[in-house]
């Protein structure tokens, strides 16, 4: 860890400034003057020299710790409500089951309790090379070259990457939101914008070392819900190596709208396998129109899965990715198992 | 002195505290946060200590460069391989009790690199924040040479060690014609197993905190599984008398065998409290936890021959294992195999194979826990075979003598281990064909195996102090990592003296303490244990003699085996109105205090005309998600025989937590390498994976039954590592009565489920 100063932000206008000098840094990952929540994962990474702001500006006192209803009858999620409030509160529960129940899926009881929404869509990769300071990683060090490409890379990506970068983004929640095609509120030195969830994190390409379209300058004051939350159909299904307290292999969060036997509307964002959570909408409006049976299930999880692709240690990952796709959709579509 | 074991059947019918399960005497100060760790004494002006790695396998250190660390306010010193003082110069003045044949590795030597994440450097400063500060500003350049870390790549090239550590045993020499037999078997089969490197990963970290006396003296706080071999370490390698150094231990946060030899971080913090004369303290990180010994990575192949009774005709177990460049780490793998059942024909093969990684180091039931578990494996795929039971299969190759060295066993209840663990699980409904149950989505499997562990005793030394208070304390510097010592040693004094648990302390963790040998190998209730009971002996006869002497005794001149101690009196057997306090004799004899010192001492002569062991038979159940080969363990019963059980609580406790190891073993753990930079790239708890409380669900001990008259005054055999044995070949072969999938490769992760079940 290296030295910084603190500050404490009075109001979202106050953290705003205090983040001003960092526009020249390409996104908020790399930013200098880094805001920090529940620091579950920005003090980890300090700590291991992965990341070393010198200045941390505390958000926690922010007034952005409420749900609220949305005047398109959704949700708006305070971006500092932790992830243990937010997954336990009940309209989202009733209205947003498949998101509390992505939320539950990750980490522990004891880190949900102190992450925040916010920093949950802006937690790094769990690449093993990343967190290492020994070892190549172009998302630490641009230029260094990828360790896990030619390395140890079971948990690595097999969707959407390129020769610069197989890291894949952690998040359970994210998922969830991108399958709800949320709205991440920010604000930033010229007001406020919204980011589709789509378009908030990114793939590497040949910039790896840039996580999310989120500005340096710019803060998240929240995460809105369309009023579509597909409580009837839905579910997150997450396969990892145990129980609790792991990163996905892969995960997927389904939601369908069903018209008697047949598909009106089919969502499917997959995670820990690719650097965004992922989705494939040709072949979700492929779905509408098709029975909800498992055949055409397969043929979508099919389609998404085309152009995947495996590494030395993470090529069961397609398959296993087929079989949750498959599975979660069942449970979506209350089939009974075959 | 020497005691004499005496009243040798004192014991049999125990009374008041053995056998009882006292809840742990130290359990309110480490729930209260009282106990204190290694890292957590603090005095002012205490230093702290930062360790900088290496980021290379091997090679030469060409630069190493501390300017920017040493400008940091705070920053007091930073000590590398160029300005570290002169040390001892022979290798057995590094020489610990657990250390292999071979030069043990000295942290700040020279400038070669010998495994990845090698201390290169130690940062002091006046935070353990301006210390990891600074160990970032330490520039280290390096010359990399060649390195090899695979095991499969390096199998071949391998030699056979021979008796290169304290309590190894290289394989016995083959018995009959094992491959001759093997190819004239009805059935046969032959395998080969892999097993991932393990790292220790005590949830304490290791830590030491040396506090510099005004005089010079050391008193060190060590996180270590033996005081006193961490106190003759620091005096050799430092050139200090035992009089200048005191290591203290009183709770140890876990360790597993990582406490077995100093680490070096020991080394680190008195280097830098000596050089500076301050007190330091020097803690590793969770990644550094991964930098020195573990559970080697092996490669296993076990051919085992029937006749179609089922009766074994051929056992061969061939084993080649990890070891560093520069120490010959053994364990026995393949022993067990020509041991756990009767066959003619055995041939056990044991090698070893120099990697550029570290020594690895004794974990949990070292050897047994990797080679037991492919017997087992190897012993329910011959069942499939010939289509027989797999508890059968066990039974009828049962054997109640040794077949390594054809003595008897000093006891071995294992029939009754399959027979209480087969009932209580519900053993008997189960159909041998795979795939036969299944609820929902899930394939439902039912697997076994047997596990044996050694029954270990070495010398021991323990002292009692009685005052005239009534209370009672004894001592002996072995050390209680978290196993129950405290406890049970406590009850063994308490039950010698008839005394109330609470006028007994017991204490333990200190170099200035009675020797005790490494806490290790399950050993200590029976080394210690035998001590603590010798000297509570001889305290007894002091008190038999003394109300001899007392006017107008109660007892008149009873000899001592017609006294009984009870409730803090002694009274006559068979007339227990002849009854006096035990403070009382003393106070009438004018006697302050009963002091004595014992050694205890293997009955050695009886030793050699028996093989000794503690067994078990572990019943699994698991849950197979179809579509995603996810598992669940839902039920484990371990039946365990391991003589007389002092403490049935901290005794289940052991088990408990082994089991749950286990199934770690079986199915999460696993040091993944990068062999390219030959390194472990997932060294943290979030990565290197160990079961949490969700994948626990239903675990079951039973203790059997099982009287021993020949192992330890005791009868007691100790607990500590025999339940993890068998564990993960109990899951391996459950997962294959569920899904019709064989995996030999350890730990059994989805991946490789799903590859056979495609
Ligand atoms: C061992 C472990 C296991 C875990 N397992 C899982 C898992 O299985 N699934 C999963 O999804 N997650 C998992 N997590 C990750 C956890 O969910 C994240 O660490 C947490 O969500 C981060 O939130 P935080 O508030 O603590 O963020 P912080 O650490 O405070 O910040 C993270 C980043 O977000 C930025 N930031 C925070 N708030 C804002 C804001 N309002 N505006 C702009 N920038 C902001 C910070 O500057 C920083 O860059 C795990 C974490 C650990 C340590």
């Amino acid at each position: 860890m290296r030295s910084f100063s603190y500050g404490r932000a009075d109001s979202v206008q106050s953290a705003v400034k205090d983040i001003a000098g960092n526009q020249a840094a390409p996104d908020a990952a790399n930013a200098t003057v880094k805001l920090v929540a529940g620091g579950t994962n920005l003090l980890d990474l300090m700590k291991a020299d992965v990341m070393r702001p010198v200045r941390l500006v505390d958000i926690t006192r922010l007034p952005l710790k409420t749900i609220e209803e949305t005047a398109e009858g959704g949700l708006r999620l305070g971006a500092l409500m932790t992830n243990a409030d937010t997954a336990y509160d009940e309209r989202v529960q009733a209205r947003y089951p498949m998101l509390s129940k992505a939320i539950l899926a990750g980490a522990s009881a004891q880190l949900r309790n102190m992450a925040t929404n916010g920093g949950n869509l802006l937690q790094r990769t769990r690449c093993y090379y990343f967190y290492d300071t020994a070892t190549p990683c172009n998302k630490r060090e641009p230029g260094s070259g990828c360790g896990a490409l030619h390395g140890v890379n079971r948990i690595h990506a097999i969707l959407g990457v390129s020769e610069h970068c197989i890291a894949v983004h952690p998040s359970d929640m994210a998922v969830a939101l991108a399958a709800l095609d949320a709205t991440v509120r920010v604000t930033g030195p010229g007001g406020e914008r919204a980011i589709p969830i789509g378009e908030f994190h990114r793939l590497p390409g040949d910039t790896p070392h840039i996580d999310t379209t989120l500005r340096a300058d710019e803060i998240i004051t929240g995460i809105e819900l369309p009023a579509q939350g597909f409580a009837a159909h839905s579910t997150y299904l997450k396969a990892r190596d145990r129980a609790s307290y792991a990163f996905a292999l892969i995960s997927a969060a389904v939601a369908l709208e069903l018209d008697g036997g047949t598909i009106r509307e089919a969502r499917l964002a997959l995670g820990g396998v690719a650097h965004k959570p992922w989705r494939d909408r040709a072949a979700e409006a492929a779905l509408a129109g098709q029975p909800a049976t498992r055949d055409s299930f397969r043929a979508m999880a099919d389609a998404v899965l085309r152009d995947a692709k495996g590494y030395e240690h993470n090529s069961f990952k397609i398959d296993l990715a087929r079989s949750v796709i498959l599975r979660a959709f069942e449970e979506a579509a209350g089939l009974e198992p075959s | 002195m020497i005691a004499k074991p005496t009243f040798p059947d004192l014991l049999h019918a125990p009374g008041a505290q053995i056998g009882k399960p006292v809840s742990r005497v130290d359990g309110r100060l480490k729930v209260t946060g009282a106990a204190k760790y290694a890292g957590e004494f603090n005095v002012p002006g205490l230093l702290h200590g930062y360790i900088v790695s290496s980021t290379i396998a091997k090679g030469r250190i060409t630069r190493i460069d501390t300017s920017a660390a040493l400008k940091v306010p705070g920053v007091v010193q930073v000590f590398t391989h160029e300005n570290r003082p002169s040390l001892a110069w022979f290798d057995r003045k590094w020489k610990d009790q657990d250390a292999p044949k071979g030069s043990p590795f000295r942290p700040l030597h020279d400038d070669r690199i010998v495994h990845s994440l090698q201390p290169v450097a130690l940062v002091i400063a006046e935070s353990l924040e301006l210390a990891r500060y600074g160990a970032r500003l330490v520039e280290v350049e390096y010359e990399a040479e060649p390195h090899q870390t695979d095991l499969h790549a390096n199998r071949e090239n391998t030699f056979t060690p021979g008796k290169d550590k304290g309590g190894f045993e290289p394989p016995p020499p083959p018995r009959g014609d094992a491959d001759k037999a093997l190819a004239d078997a009805d059935v046969t089969v032959d395998l080969e197993f892999t097993q991932a490197a393990e790292y220790h990963n005590p949830m304490e970290m290791h830590a030491s905190t040396v506090l510099y006396g005004e005089d010079g003296t050391l008193t060190v706080h060590d996180k270590t599984q033996g005081a006193l071999n961490s106190q003759t370490y620091i005096c050799n390698v430092f050139n200090l008398s035992k009089s200048q150094v005191r290591v203290v231990s009183p709770f140890v946060g876990g360790a597993f065998g990582s406490g077995l030899r100093p680490q070096h971080q020991l080394f680190m913090a008195v280097l830098a409290a000596t050089e500076l004369k301050r007190s330091v303290r020097v803690e590793l990180s969770r990644p550094q936890m991964f930098s020195f010994g573990h559970r080697p990575e092996t490669i296993q192949r076990v051919a085992l021959g029937a006749s179609k009774d089922g009766t074994l005709q051929a056992i061969i177990h061939e084993a080649v294992q990890e070891s560093s460049q520069f120490e010959n780490y053994v364990e026995i793998v393949v022993n067990w195999s020509g041991q756990q059942y009767r066959c003619d024909n055995v041939r056990l093969d044991y090698k070893l194979s120099r990697l550029d990684l570290h020594t690895p180091l004794d974990q949990r039931a070292p050897g047994a826990a990797t080679g037991v578990p492919a017997l087992e494996i190897a012993m329910d795929e011959l069942a499939y075979k010939l289509g027989m039971d797999p508890v059968e299969l066990r039974l009828k190759n049962y054997t109640d003598i040794d077949p390594n060295s054809g003595n008897p066993f000093s006891s071995k209840e294992l029939r009754a281990c399959f027979r209480q663990g087969a009932e209580r699980f519900g053993w008997s409904g189960r159909k041998l064909e795979p795939r036969s149950m299944r609820e929902g989505r899930e394939l439902i499997g039912w697997g076994m195996a047997a596990g044996v562990w050694d029954a270990m005793q070495g010398q021991a030394n323990a002292r009692a102090v009685l005052g005239l208070d009534g209370k009672l304390t004894v001592a002996s510097a072995t050390a209680d990592i978290g196993t129950g010592t405290y406890t049970v040693m406590t009850q063994i004094a308490a039950e010698v003296l008839g005394l109330p648990i609470e006028d007994v302390t017991f204490n333990l963790g200190d170099s200035s303490l009675p020797m005790a040998p490494i806490e290790g190998g399950s050993w200590t209730v029976s080394s210690v244990g035998s001590a603590v009971k010798a000297v509570c002996d001889m305290v007894r006869g002091r008190l038999v003699k003394l109300a001899g002497k007392m006017e107008g005794s109660p007892l008149g001149d009873a000899a001592e085996e017609d006294v009984v101690f009870a409730d803090g009196h002694m009274s006559l057997r068979g007339d227990p109105s002849k009854r006096v306090a035990i403070v009382e004799v003393m106070r009438a004899s004018g006697t302050q205090s009963i002091e004595e010192e014992a050694r205890s001492i293997p009955y050695y002569l009886k030793r050699s005309k028996h093989a000794f062991g503690t067994h078990s038979a572990i019943f699994a159940e698991v849950r197979v998600d179809e579509d995603l080969g996810t598992v669940r363990v839902t039920r484990v019963v371990s039946a365990i025989a391991a003589g007389r059980i002092i403490n049935p609580k901290t005794a289940r406790s052991q088990i408990l937590g082994a089991v749950v190891w286990g199934m770690g073993m079986g199915l999460e753990e696993e040091a993944m390498l990068d062999h390219r930079l030959g390194r472990v790239m997932n060294h943290d708890l979030a990565e290197y994976h160990v079961p949490v409380n969700a994948d626990v669900h239903d675990i079951d001990v039973i203790f059997v039954e099982e009287h021993d008259d020949v192992v330890n005054p005791l009868g007691a055999k100790g607990v500590g590592e025999i339940g993890i044995v068998g564990v993960p070949a109990a899951l391996s072969n459950a997962i294959f009565h569920a899904t019709g999938v064989r995996v030999r490769d350890l730990p059994i992760t989805v991946d490789k489920i799903r590859k056979g079940m495609r």
